[in-house]
């Protein structure tokens, strides 16, 4: 059908169709179409894909075996969720001893940054796609540091940690939440990390938390004004030596 | 904190929309493991938030977090998907005729296995704003809401699912 080609008036025939106009627009398009065989025909065909379509074989409904295992409130301890899917890694007695041996508090987070874990997951993925992990690529930080400048308006702290095997690599300018934030390239063993750099809403420091998500493991803490997020497919241990040294380095 | 029953509670306001956030998960996600895995995670995460939660569409509140953790879980397992989302120009907004008698057509088309493979085969950002719509019954505002997409983009999108999805009942009915 090559009639009612026109953009707006078969958009308009659907919105008229979806219930969308008011009324007055709406009997405007159903006089319309007394007179228009091709917007008469464009109704005729979106009636016939919604009577396909409101069917109740095509509707999938949640099985029983997903509802009795959904997690439930827990009247005594609103705050503690169970922990059911299986992104979220039981913590390992190797995972615990290493963190605890780095003095960095592990906790598996099911928090309220459970959703900005996501987003900077997701922004890791995408980083890792070709030309895409680094907009200034360089191992001095005498020329990272600067390349900043003007960009955004905050200064990152850049610390190279070559000799404790996680080189720095480069930097580039992202966005979390739609905010401009410092992104720090380091590398260990060729595993890339990101560790995203923006300022902090408080003065208040929080101590690292670790967290999983589908295979990365994300460390996330706030110190010296900024949050930092680093980000890595490196094992949780090797991601927790990073941030200690990266911590302790100047 | 929400209370843990009575009007208020989680359990009345946003566990009556489970049917909805797995048919989502089910027609977003390729299989139906994938799909409850990515129930369970929006519900732990529903849960979660439930107690910051304001609005009165618990519906579309739930529906956002089932999509945003469908998307997650696809672009984890998959690689980042890319679909093309524009079709050429002309081609856009083709509707194949008709023909004589929908009805007849339809009739045809009663194999709902095929029905639910061509809907199936729809790109995804398709495929989510013609089943909000016309499963959900949802409006362009609430889907605009969920998809995180502007009204003009759902509108659009909607009428190339469903020109796709008449394209290919009455070439079922061609082929009958």
């Amino acid at each position: 059908m090559n009639a009612g080609d026109d953009c707006k008036q078969v958009l308009l025939t659907q919105a008229d169709f979806d219930g969308e106009l008011d009324a007055a627009k709406a009997a405007e398009q159903e006089a319309h179409r007394e007179t228009c065989a091709q917007c008469r025909a464009v109704y005729e065909n979106l009636t016939l894909v919604r009577n396909a379509l409101r069917t109740d074989d095509l509707y999938q409904r949640a099985p029983d075996s997903l509802r009795a295992a959904l997690p439930r409130p827990s009247p005594a301890k609103p705050a503690a969720k169970p922990i059911t899917h299986s992104s979220w890694w039981p913590i390992s007695n190797f995972g615990m001893g290493a963190a605890l041996a780095a003095g960095i508090a592990l906790l598996i987070a099911w928090s309220d940054t459970s959703d900005l874990t996501d987003r900077i997951v997701d922004d890791h993925i995408r980083a890792l796609q070709p030309g895409h992990l680094w907009d200034v690529e360089s191992t001095d930080r005498h020329t990272v540091k600067p390349w900043f400048d003007g960009r955004i308006d905050f200064a990152p702290p850049v610390k190279d940690l070559a000799d404790k095997e996680f080189p720095l690599k480069g930097g580039r300018l992202d966005y979390v939440d739609g905010r401009p934030v410092a992104g720090l390239v380091y590398e260990h063993g060729h595993h890339p990390i990101d560790l995203l750099v923006w300022p902090a809403s408080g003065t208040t420091a929080e101590a690292p938390i670790v967290a999983m998500r589908n295979g990365y493991t994300i460390v996330h803490w706030t110190e010296g004004g900024m949050v930092l997020w680093a980000v890595s497919d490196l094992e949780r241990g090797q991601l927790v030596d990073f941030v200690r040294l990266w911590r302790e380095a100047n | 904190m929400a209370p843990q029953s009575g009007p208020d509670s989680f359990e009345t306001v946003v566990l009556p929309h489970l049917d909805a956030a797995y048919n989502l998960a089910r027609w977003l996600m390729r299989g139906r493991d994938d799909a409850q895995d990515v129930v369970q995670e929006s519900m732990l995460r529903a849960l979660t938030y439930f107690p910051s939660f304001r609005g009165d569409n618990a519906r579309g509140w739930l529906l956002r977090i089932v999509r945003n953790a469908a998307y997650a879980s696809m672009s984890l397992n998959r690689g980042i998907v890319a679909v093309p989302l524009e079709t050429p120009a002309g081609e856009e907004l083709a509707l194949s005729d008709p023909g004589d008698n929908p009805e007849a057509a339809l009739a045809k088309m009663q194999d709902r296995r095929k029905l639910s493979q061509i809907l199936a085969s729809l790109p995804v950002e398709l495929r989510e704003v013609l089943l909000l719509r016309e499963m959900e019954e949802l409006s362009y505002k609430e889907i605009a809401g969920i998809t995180d997409a502007p009204i003009g983009t759902v509108m659009s999108r909607l009428w190339r699912a469903r020109r796709l999805l008449a394209d290919a009942i009455s070439s079922g009915e061609q082929a009958a």
